[in-house]
């Protein structure tokens, strides 16, 4: 072996980060295996159901909060796309498949991934410092001392508002941008862009559109809570601690969202979904 | 008690540390700890910060595991319990945290009532009682609807108080419970400790390090330092200690130093000396 001491450091410090990566990984697994243990727990054992309090204060938490925010950024969504698209189209006098463009887009892809990125923040990033000062002030710790596991009474309720809100979010996202361009054609665009809009886009939408967007939007809802609750329990050492799970919470709930939503769309386009 | 701890008759400890080592980052906070905690008796861990006091206590209560050695609760290993092992026996003890660590999104009420909502089969209305009857033990009856952020330090101590006796545990454990509040306060808490050992006669195991709240509520004390516990014995025997001369024994003085709160001594002298000088001069020396 001849390598340089400075190659075989960057050797151990790649497979340091790779290790760390898996372990990364593996914990969040362990964590969703876990909160589907316990909600088919609370299914068969009365005793352990969830709670229809802490799920709805959820929900409103994270959907209630980031409805005006997801619709306004998913109107922009709109009116970019349907300006963008009508210089290119003209030429060709296709300006009338702006309906059907808009109506791929925001269904498939742009509805589901705008929303997971601003959801990133509202439930992933507030997910992450709540956890992560309750580690801090021992609340944690205090709920195992009394036999009462964090991932039922925190994780469980968290991600399944997340996952559920999420798909509602992106139900509306989706009309937002198809509203969004609507509107768009109307004010700026030739008549043959919006006469027939509406049924241009209906034709050209399939039932699996819609579907595959809402697959990817709840994938997206179980990424970001599961980083937000895996970041925030594994605090440590006070606010500075909380600030950084924040910032890593969006950090890995962007990237996992782009790279799951780039896996899905190979797979979808592989069986033609 | 420790009384009878030479009759034949001994009591089984209820609490066992074996011989702990417990490492941070490669770093030994606790190297070699052993204690011994009998039926119904308090006993006071003492020891200055970050000494490593809550991390013994932790790993007693099974929320940290030791590196080596072990720890036994009620006769039985804590390491080689299974989670619905532990689980069970987390039911059989409460904890004070240092902070109170009340659950900040309920009020003081539901805080006392989760615990027995979870862990038994009363209905509503019992558990209502239940928790007015713990935080009359606590004096918070009247404040059973606030929020924990509506709260003074003492009250949430308090409450946390309130919380860890729901389920009438068999030890119950302080982390620090009269730090941080005033004299009169801290004296109240001190109070309520000695009434939850001489009512409800439980088993308690105390971290502190204030001196006038150790010396009031210990039966046994014991001294953690540098990672090892240097000393346990009665409060007697800790009494006579802090009232005696210098002995010329290092540990020895260390201890009473401690007690006494002296600012000159071997704890003093052992922190002049460990690289003070070698910062100073550059790693030199003399
Ligand atoms: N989870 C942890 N990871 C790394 N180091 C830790 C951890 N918990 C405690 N320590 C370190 O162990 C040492 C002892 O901590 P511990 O909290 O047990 O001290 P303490 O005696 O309770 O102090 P205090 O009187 O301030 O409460 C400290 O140096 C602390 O930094
Ligand atoms: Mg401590």
């Amino acid at each position: 072996m001849n390598r340089r001491p400075g190659q075989r450091n960057l050797v151990a410090a790649v497979g340091a980060r790779a290790l760390g990566g898996i372990a990364y990984l593996g914990g969040m697994a362990l964590m969703l295996a876990q909160a589907g243990r316990w909600l088919l727990r609370g299914i068969a054992n009365p005793k352990l159901r969830l709670r229809r309090g802490p799920l709805a204060l959820q929900m409103v938490r994270v959907g209630v909060r980031s409805v005006g925010i997801v619709s306004l950024v998913q109107v922009f969504i709109g009116v970019i796309l349907a300006l963008q698209m009508a210089r290119p189209l003209e030429p060709w006098g296709q300006v009338d498949k702006i309906a059907n463009i808009i109506g791929v887009a925001g269904f498939r892809m742009l509805g589901p991934i705008i929303t997971a990125v601003v959801l990133s923040g509202f439930a992933g990033a507030s997910i992450a410092a709540e956890l992560g000062t309750m580690v801090v002030a021992e609340e944690i710790e205090a709920l195992e001392a009394q036999a009462l596991s964090p991932v039922r009474f925190l994780v469980v309720p968290r991600v399944l508002a997340t996952f559920l809100m999420m798909m509602l979010l992106t139900i509306i996202a989706d009309w937002m941008i198809a509203l969004g361009g609507y509107l768009t054609s109307l004010a700026v665009l030739k008549p043959q862009v919006y006469i027939g809009y509406w049924e241009r886009m209906r034709d050209q939408l399939r039932v699996r559109d819609f579907v595959s967007g809402l697959i990817m939007a709840g994938v997206f809802g179980l990424l970001v809570s599961l980083i937000g609750c895996y970041e925030g329990l594994r605090v440590r050492g006070g606010a500075e601690g909380v600030g950084r799970a924040t910032t890593m919470t969006v950090v890995y709930s962007i990237v996992g969202i782009i790279v799951a939503a780039c896996i899905f769309t190979v797979i979808f386009y592989v069986y033609r979904f | 008690m420790p009384e009878n701890v030479t009759d034949h008759a001994a009591p089984q400890p209820v609490i066992r540390v074996l011989d702990v080592v417990k490492r941070f980052g490669g770093l030994a906070v606790l190297d070699g700890v052993s204690l011994e905690v009998y039926p119904g008796e308090t006993m006071v861990i003492m020891g200055g910060s970050g000494c490593g006091k809550s991390t013994l206590l932790r790993l007693m209560i099974g929320s940290l595991f030791p590196d080596e050695g072990h720890v036994q609760m009620f006769g039985r290993n804590l390491d080689e319990l299974d989670d619905a092992g532990l689980d069970a026996l987390r039911l059989r003890f409460g904890i004070l945290f240092q902070s109170g660590a009340l659950f900040n999104s309920m009020s003081l009420g539901e805080n006392v009532a989760l615990p027995l909502a979870e862990h038994t089969d009363l209905d509503r209305e019992t558990i209502e009682i239940m928790v007015k009857i713990k935080l009359e033990q606590v004096g918070l009856r009247e404040a059973a609807e606030r929020m924990p952020a509506q709260l003074s330090g003492g009250m949430k101590k308090r409450a946390g108080l309130a919380r860890a006796i729901a389920l009438d545990p068999e030890i119950l454990f302080y982390d620090e419970p009269s730090a941080g509040l005033d004299p009169v306060t801290s004296a109240e808490i001190d109070q309520l400790i000695m009434d939850m050992a001489g009512k409800l006669g439980v088993t308690s195991v105390v971290v502190t390090h204030e001196m006038d709240s150790a010396f009031r509520i210990a039966d046994r004390m014991a001294m953690l330092d540098a990672g090892r516990i240097i000393k346990v014995g009665r409060r007697s025997e800790f009494e006579a200690l802090r009232d005696c001369p210098l002995t010329g024994d290092e540990e020895t003085d260390l201890v009473r130093q401690f007690l006494r709160g002296d600012s000159e001594g071997p704890i003093t002298a052992r922190r002049l000396s460990t690289g003070y000088e070698r910062d100073i001069l550059g790693g030199a020396g003399f």
